[in-house]
């Protein structure tokens, strides 16, 4: 099974504030630990939200705001996907993780195509085929 | 017995834990049945406390802490009622081994327990199928059922492969260590040898009625990527396992609505796995790097590679995909290997050319019942419009072919000529 791993950005983050070697050093062997158990596939941070969009959709309109997103409460600050026997191993992982008191990191389960067999009809699959052929084939 | 969400909670931690911790019992101790006893008593233990008292912050101490003090009572105990002196000795070395405080694991990497492992469930004086049993055992996780099931053999006969391999390694005294540099090239081929047999049972199973059966392959997978994350240096693991991640790339697209086998050729290229195709490249990208000439697992993921970047059968590099198997079959002499090269030579210059190749190698006395040669002969025979001949070989190849939607598949080919 697939996983997203959300890491939510916080304050420091947000303005732009770089970790400290101790909390980089802890993140690394955290790092380490998932990828010699095979379990991390891969990961990325996100630059702060400064540097980030929002387009609304609103009465056929769409309407552009810059960033940063100062309102929002549960900004994203990177991610993981891991490759877990069971949704009960991801938690256990991410237990380990050296996060600070009042971290909440949330799970999610990544779709695998057969997630959509019951709504996906076969001229719908072979638009999104066509679409990823479009999009993806270097 | 525990609720069904802590009993669940348990076996992801142990799924987590079990393999460094019998990596590291069989450090102390000396002997692997003595280490998986240990811990399989550790996890009882864990299965009676946890309930009430909740997972511990760091389980994985606590099971090494548990094992030992286990240990340390039960020898104890058979010590005062044991009356032959050979026996009491072994039992005291054990015991004073466990009852000392562990320095080595102060100094060295538990991940380097792992490792040691590896090279002790693939040490050449098993079996390949003691080795495979063994491997998936300590180092997978799986249960004795697990891997029956695999194998499509009875349970009773992987238990008894596994008790059997564990004496071997004890009486052949088999060192827990990583071999040294004049040994390790042969080594580490055994144990790639075994990750990638597992693999393979999982993407193209010999028996049964499965053509594919993923799990497995997610198996060899995870213990590959654990070998690449432990041998960070060594081109032929990321090789094996640039080959693995491109191949189950491509696991969704292979097998049809009806579980039938679908072929590279037909398969619909947007539903393969670009995180997987993406993973494979980066590891190949690295095996390259690393290597002066390329190693046979390097060698067939460049050429599994050639096929992912190509959007259709048309679009593949196919005469580069002859020069990567001119090279590997120069390093293995594999006739398979000549086989896959035939048809690869089919693809570049025509059936006529690949067929040729092909007859050569039919004399062949390991490929003579060879299902894979007999669909390519027929394959081949197809495209050059000999329907007769072709239909004679798809029978035969079904024939010779143990896996029933494979055999399947090559009847209704026979049929359609």
């Amino acid at each position: 099974m697939r996983f997203m791993v959300l890491v939510p950005a916080d304050d420091g983050y947000e303005q732009g504030r770089m970790p400290s070697t101790e909390e980089l050093a802890a993140m690394t062997r955290f790092n380490e630990e998932l990828v010699k158990a095979g379990v991390m596939l891969a990961g990325e941070g996100l630059h702060p939200s400064a540097k980030g969009a929002k387009v609304r959709f609103e009465g056929g309109k769409r309407t552009v705001t810059d960033g940063p997103f100062t309102e929002a409460k549960e900004l994203i600050g990177g991610y993981w996907i891991w490759e877990c026997a069971s949704r009960d191993e991801a938690i256990e992982w991410i237990k380990r993780a050296p996060f600070p008191d009042g971290t909440e990191i949330q799970l999610r389960q990544v779709f695998e195509d057969e997630d959509f067999d019951d709504v996906m009809t076969p001229e719908l699959r072979e638009a999104q085929s066509r679409l990823r052929e479009q999009t993806e084939t270097r | 017995m525990p609720d069904p969400a802590t009993q669940r909670a348990i076996d992801a931690v142990w799924r987590i834990e079990s393999t460094r911790l019998i990596a590291g019992l069989t450090r102390i101790v000396g002997d692997v049945a003595v280490a998986e006893d240990l811990a399989q008593d550790a996890l009882v233990a864990a299965l009676e406390s946890w309930p009430e008292s909740g997972i511990p912050d760091k389980p994985g101490a606590w099971l090494m802490a548990t094992a030992k003090r286990r240990g340390i009572d039960a020898l104890r105990r058979r010590i005062a009622l044991e009356r032959k002196h050979e026996l009491i000795a072994h039992e005291q070395r054990i015991l004073q081994q466990l009852d000392q405080p562990d320095l080595v694991a102060q100094v060295d990497d538990v991940e380097d327990d792992v490792l040691r492992l590896i090279f002790m469930t693939c040490h050449p004086v098993l079996s390949r199928d003691a080795r495979v049993a063994l491997t998936l055992r300590l180092l997978g996780g799986l249960s004795t059922p697990e891997i029956a099931r695999a194998f499509l053999v009875s349970e009773g006969t992987v238990a008894q492969r596994i008790v059997r391999a564990k004496r071997t390694l004890s009486e052949a005294r088999v060192p827990f260590e990583v071999p040294g540099r004049d040994e390790l090239g042969d080594r580490l081929s055994a144990v790639l040898e075994v990750i990638y047999l597992v693999f393979n049972e999982g993407y193209a199973a010999t028996g049964g009625e499965h053509w594919i059966r993923p799990p497995l392959c997610e198996d060899a997978l995870r213990l590959g990527r654990i070998l690449a994350g432990l041998m960070p240096g060594e081109p032929e693991v990321h090789g094996l396992l640039g080959l693995m991640e491109l191949q189950a790339s491509r696991l969704r697209a292979r097998v049809g609505p009806g579980g039938e086998p679908v072929l590279l050729a037909d398969q619909d290229r947007a539903r393969w796995d670009r995180l997987l195709v993406q993973r494979g490249l980066a590891a190949l990208g690295r095996a390259e790097k690393l290597a002066g000439a390329l190693g046979p697992y390097t060698l067939q993921a460049a050429i599994a590679a050639c096929h992912a970047r190509a959007r259709s059968v048309e679009d593949t590099d196919w005469l580069r995909i002859v020069a990567l198997y001119d090279g590997l079959a120069a390093l293995t002499g594999s006739p398979v290997v000549e086989l896959n090269r035939a048809v690869a030579v089919a693809m570049a210059f025509g059936p006529e050319a690949g067929l040729e190749l092909v007859d050569a190698l039919a004399g062949d006395r390991a490929l003579r019942d060879y299902h894979l040669l007999a669909t390519v002969r027929g394959d081949l025979l197809e495209r050059l419009g000999r329907d007769a001949e072709a239909r004679a070989e798809f029978l035969r190849a079904a024939d010779l072919c143990a896996n029933e939607p494979e055999r399947e598949l090559l009847l209704a080919r026979a049929e359609a000529l």
